[in-house]
């Protein structure tokens, strides 16, 4: 009875808090200044028709440098509090029906598909490279929800993920070493073509691939530890 | 303010709630997560500019007029990867969830008791 006072007196307090931030958030009526040059020079400069991700990529490039090492790490965290011993009892489990087998048998590519898609038009289109490696990784939990003897083979899965962070921080070391006067995670290193074509926009399809598979990957390996944890 | 502004906020006291009156950890990491989307609402709410389209590029919205027909680009961009980081802290956190319960056969905080004083 008290712990519950004291909650809602903290819930009040909190309120309260909140109150005046709330009641002073007024909706902009113009662009911020940031956000003026980054909408007004952001076309021409990147050539990227989507400006969240030119924001993302490049303007921002080094926060989502950071993000993509956040995932990293929680994804070898999991890892590690998941690390199973390695003579775990096989127990026989029932097959999936035909219908959810069939399925997902057909599913699975166009998904698959799909979330490439996602991730190659990050720059012309909503959506990006962690949406797609995302919408990947949904590909392979279906893939392990209906067929539970599916085994993801860890050497692949890691291989990819080492090897498109790699390709990542290449590409932006590339930036610094290339040409002059363009920094660290600089896009344009590469021609930045006709505006709206999907090879365009320098480096940025490039480098959002490379995020697309990496995040894919990561989250694979998070699904695939937390099943094999529990068989 | 706007009404997805005090939506947000609503949210955000919902998930504190949940917070700190529930016993069950699953229960808790939910309640973690309704606080991370309501301040996702937040943040999109403030860069949200009224009668105005998503900050993309096309037929419909051209690059001269873009900077009186779009939104701002940078809560978005910031959106996104707070999405992304939820996603790793929960991830990590069921985890959490996981291995204590395969010390103590409870989700039960209460139980816990090590770290008390």
């Amino acid at each position: 009875m008290v712990k519950k006072f004291f909650v809602l007196i903290i819930l009040v307090f909190f309120a309260v808090m909140l109150l005046p931030f709330a009641q002073d958030v007024t909706p902009f009526k113009e662009l911020s200044q940031t956000a003026t040059k980054y909408v007004k020079d952001g076309p021409d400069e990147l050539g990227g028709a989507n400006l969240v991700t030119s924001v993302i990529v490049t303007y921002r490039g080094l926060d989502t440098l950071g993000e993509v090492t956040v995932l990293f790490i929680a994804t070898a965290g999991v890892g590690f509090f998941l690390r199973r011993e390695d003579k775990r009892k096989e127990k026989k489990k029932r097959e999936s029906s035909q219908i959810l087998q069939s399925g997902s048998a057909f599913l699975f590519p166009l998904i698959l598909m799909f979330g490439v898609y996602i991730f190659l038009h990050g720059h012309l289109s909503p959506g990006g490279g962690f949406q797609g490696g995302v919408v990947l990784a949904s590909a392979l939990v279906l893939l392990l929800l209906s067929r539970s003897a599916t085994k993801i083979n860890d050497t692949v899965l890691h291989l990819v993920e080492s090897l498109s962070g790699a390709s990542y921080i290449a590409i932006g070391v590339l930036g610094l070493v290339l040409v002059v006067g363009v920094g660290f995670l600089d896009t344009t290193i590469l021609d930045l073509g006709e505006f709206g074509r999907l090879l365009s926009a320098g480096a940025i399809p490039l480098i959002y691939s490379f995020i697309g598979l990496k995040v894919g990957a990561e989250l694979v390996g998070i699904i695939d530890n937390m099943r094999k944890d529990q068989s | 303010m706007t009404i997805i502004t005090i939506l947000g906020f609503i949210l955000v006291l919902i998930g504190l709630w949940g917070m700190l009156t529930q016993k069950n950890i699953i229960k808790i990491i939910i309640g973690f997560s309704i606080v991370d989307t309501g301040v996702h609402l937040i943040m999109v709410s403030i860069g949200n500019l009224k009668d105005r389209t998503a900050p993309i590029l096309d037929k419909a919205v051209d690059k001269t007029e873009a900077l009186t027909r779009v939104v701002d680009p940078i809560p978005s961009a910031l959106v996104l990867t707070a999405i992304v980081i939820g996603l790793a802290v929960t991830a990590l956190m069921l985890s959490y969830a996981i291995k204590l319960y395969e010390n103590k056969g409870t989700l039960d905080i209460s139980e816990f008791k090590e770290l008390k004083w």
